[in-house]
């Protein structure tokens, strides 16, 4: 079962540009540690009793901001540390040049230069990475099982549509409007729902499903599965391929808080659950996680006892 | 209901819980008449299976009465009123793991999948009693327990057997079994069986009723070693010798045909600093096993032979003797038990006299005194080999 996120090739170029950044604090960091003295006489302030103990603190400023740029999982907050570490740079450069002339002042110049070149690079990179995750993009999950039924019958429950709820995480319901359009409810962040029209787009079928929201759905998306006839010639490989709009902005932070840590698990999960109700004819429920398929959102879970009366009576979902 | 919980590690509390209901319509509801303590209950109460809870219902081997059935449920297969051992791994019958009559592996049967998989690549099946990474189902040690795809697992027993006779049916006879049966045993084999705990006194009964020329049970508890000693077997104590020397002497050279690990993640070892240093480790999770009785297996087994292993491990072990494994031709085999494969052909062994699984019983108590017999059974107390115990 695997992932695939357009979003995240977007953000590739940005995230690529972030760790060369990292790289550049590493080996700057190492040099002010390992070798000060170098350091300090190739910048031009060798002279200076201050530069001895401020090149190796910025050395251990500069190891911090390779950590994070290189082992974080974000780019932008990093990258705006990197920013403020090349104003303090700059302040200290300037109050460096006022004090000296000759040879030492150049080379002051060229460090400064390169500062600046290197600035200019780290507020480029912090303002695209903070934009790329307020602009949203698309989520693309694929996942897949092999369920022990017939294609004829995994494909005519699937193209039911009204059964996708019955496994699926956050649908409420689908109801059928036409031969080939439906109405879809899912749950929503803070307790809402959301509704939008779907059609199907391109079908074949025992074979394919291929279907988009239309209309002004909040979460534009489409979706594609493929019924393929496993090896063992009785069991049915199921391929799914979902791809969600998240919007921009505040809503698409809710809903991509929504889809979790790892959205990719709940699709995974959910074809779990279709293969439980079509092997076994329905979700499959233990003590501690005995919700279905709300199981995911209850973790950790109840202990493995038995439910009280009270707890059957308010856990059942309407 | 009253229920034997795990209340933290190394600690079990008999508490009031409420009583069982069916949740999934091919569910029963089952009175427990009989229960027993296995020795891979010590490795949640010890603390070495993750994802256990405060509260969590324990137990895996047990049997009763059917008292309810869901709408499900195939009246021709279970109706209230059966008497029925009910299989330790819970299988669904439908998915393609059944199909091969790979019970423990059920793909449907654990509502947890998710979590297993992460930790072994591939989810595992549902197990009573056994942690949330294989489903949090409670477990049988209390006074009436729920069974999922009770149309599938639970095996009916007449009037004839006592509970003694048949109880265990539901895990470690034919834990035991299969142990054996992987073995792929033929007359002329030597077979060594490492841990003489009821796991252990049932493989080697088993290797028997096989067709072993011998069968070799090494444990270091002299109890235990005379139990084995009473049904015929040969035995070797680690405490006092070496294994490997030992079993070289008992087969001219050779090394056994076969080796059964019945021991697992929790094995101790004859000499001090070699123990030391896998406990270390343990202590510390920079590795889950303590493989001793594996990694002796591996080593004393003859050219070309099969390492079988019904001892339970749960993540990754230190030192394993791969070069030995692979130079010498080893076959390596394992699983958690498929225990609906064997159950019913065991019955009629039993019921033909064949094997007498109530040898090992040597303490019976009540339910309510289960943190005790965890106890006595973990410390092996009073010449303890097996507690069942009655709600």
């Amino acid at each position: 079962m695997a992932l695939r996120s357009a979003k995240r090739a977007e953000r590739a170029p940005v995230r690529r540009r972030g760790r060369a950044l990292g790289l550049v604090s590493l080996c700057l960091g190492l040099a002010q540690v390992a070798a000060p003295h170098a350091v300090r006489r190739l910048s031009g302030v060798d002279d200076s009793a201050t530069s001895r103990r401020v090149v190796p603190l910025v050395g251990a400023r500069e190891l911090v901001h390779a950590a994070g740029l290189l082992a974080g999982r974000r780019v932008g907050p990093w990258a705006w540390t990197r920013v403020a570490g090349d104003a303090m740079d700059l302040a200290s450069l300037a109050v460096a040049l006022g004090n000296r002339g000759g040879q030492r002042r150049g080379r002051l110049v060229g460090v400064t230069g390169a500062v600046l070149g290197i600035t200019a690079l780290d507020v480029l990179t912090a303002v695209q990475a903070t934009r790329a995750r307020e602009k949203g993009g698309t989520v693309e999950l694929t996942a897949t099982t092999t369920v022990r039924r017939p294609v004829e019958e995994v494909y005519s429950f699937w193209r039911g549509l009204e059964h996708l709820p019955s496994f699926m995480t956050h649908l409420e319901e689908v109801r059928v409007t036409g031969e080939k359009t439906s109405r879809w409810r899912a749950t929503a962040p803070f307790g809402k729902t959301v509704e939008w029209d779907a059609e199907i787009v391109d079908e074949e079928p025992g074979v394919r499903i291929g279907w988009r929201s239309t209309g002004d759905a909040d979460v534009p998306n489409t979706g594609k599965v493929w019924f393929v006839p496993a090896p063992d010639d009785v069991s049915t490989e199921v391929h799914v391929v979902m791809a969600y709009d998240i919007p921009g902005g505040k809503i698409g932070k809710a809903v991509a808080r929504y889809f979790g840590e790892e959205p990719h698990q709940q699709l995974d999960d959910d074809l779990r659950r279709l293969k439980q109700v079509l092997e076994t004819g329905e979700v499959v429920r233990s003590d501690g996680a005995p919700w279905g398929k709300r199981a995911r959102e209850e973790f950790p879970q109840r202990p493995a006892q038995p439910l009280s009366p009270e707890e059957l009576a308010k856990g059942e979902p309407a | 209901m009253k229920a034997v919980t795990w209340a933290g590690r190394n600690t079990v509390e008999v508490r009031e819980v409420p009583d069982p209901t069916i949740l999934n319509g091919r569910d029963a509801i089952v009175r427990v008449t009989s229960t027993a303590i296995c020795g891979s209950d010590l490795h949640l109460v010890d603390g070495y299976v993750p994802t256990m809870q405060d509260g969590d219902v324990l137990g895996h081997e047990f049997m009763g009465e059917v008292v309810e059935v869901g709408p499900g449920v195939d009246p021709a297969k279970l109706r209230v009123g059966d008497r029925v051992v009910v299989p330790f791994p819970i299988a669904c019958g439908a998915c393609g793991a059944c199909a091969a009559e790979l019970y423990s592996c059920c793909e449907n049967s654990n509502p947890n999948a998710g979590i297993a998989e992460k930790m072994f690549g591939h989810p595992l099946g549902g197990i009573f009693g056994y942690s949330h990474l294989t489903g949090g189902y409670a477990g049988g040690q209390a006074e009436y327990v729920r069974v999922p795809f009770a149309d599938v697992g639970p095996l009916k027993v007449g009037p004839d057997l006592t509970d003694e006779q048949v109880l265990f049916l539901s895990d470690i006879l034919p834990t035991g079994y299969m142990g054996a049966e992987m073995c792929d045993i033929q007359p002329s084999d030597v077979v060594a069986v490492w841990g003489a705990g009821p796991v252990g006194q049932f493989a080697a009964d088993s290797a028997r009723v096989l067709g072993a020329a011998r069968v070799v049970v090494i444990d270091k508890e002299p109890y235990r070693l005379r139990m084995a000693e009473e049904a015929g077997f040969t035995t070797i104590n680690f405490d006092d010798v070496d294994v490997r020397s030992r079993l070289l002497e008992l087969t001219g050279g050779r090394g056994p045909d076969k080796c059964i690990d019945a021991v697992g993640l929790e094995a101790t070892h004859g000499s001090a600093h070699v123990n030391a240093y896998d406990r270390v480790k343990q202590a510390v999770r920079s590795e889950t096993e303590r493989p001793h009785a594996l990694r002796q297996a591996i080593l004393s087994c003859r050219s070309g032979g099969i390492v079988s292993v019904i001892g339970v491990y749960g993540g990754m072990m230190d030192k394993f003797p791969a070069g030995a494994w692979m130079n010498r031709s080893l076959t390596l085999r394992t699983g958690q038990t498929h225990a609906h494969r064997y159950m019913k052909p065991l019955l009629e062994r039993i019921e033909r006299g064949e094997i007498d699984p109530t040898r090992i019983i040597t303490h019976r108590m009540p339910l309510a005194d289960a943190p005790r017999a965890f106890e006595i059974f973990k410390n092996k107390q009073d010449n303890c080999e097996k507690v069942v115990l009655t709600p």
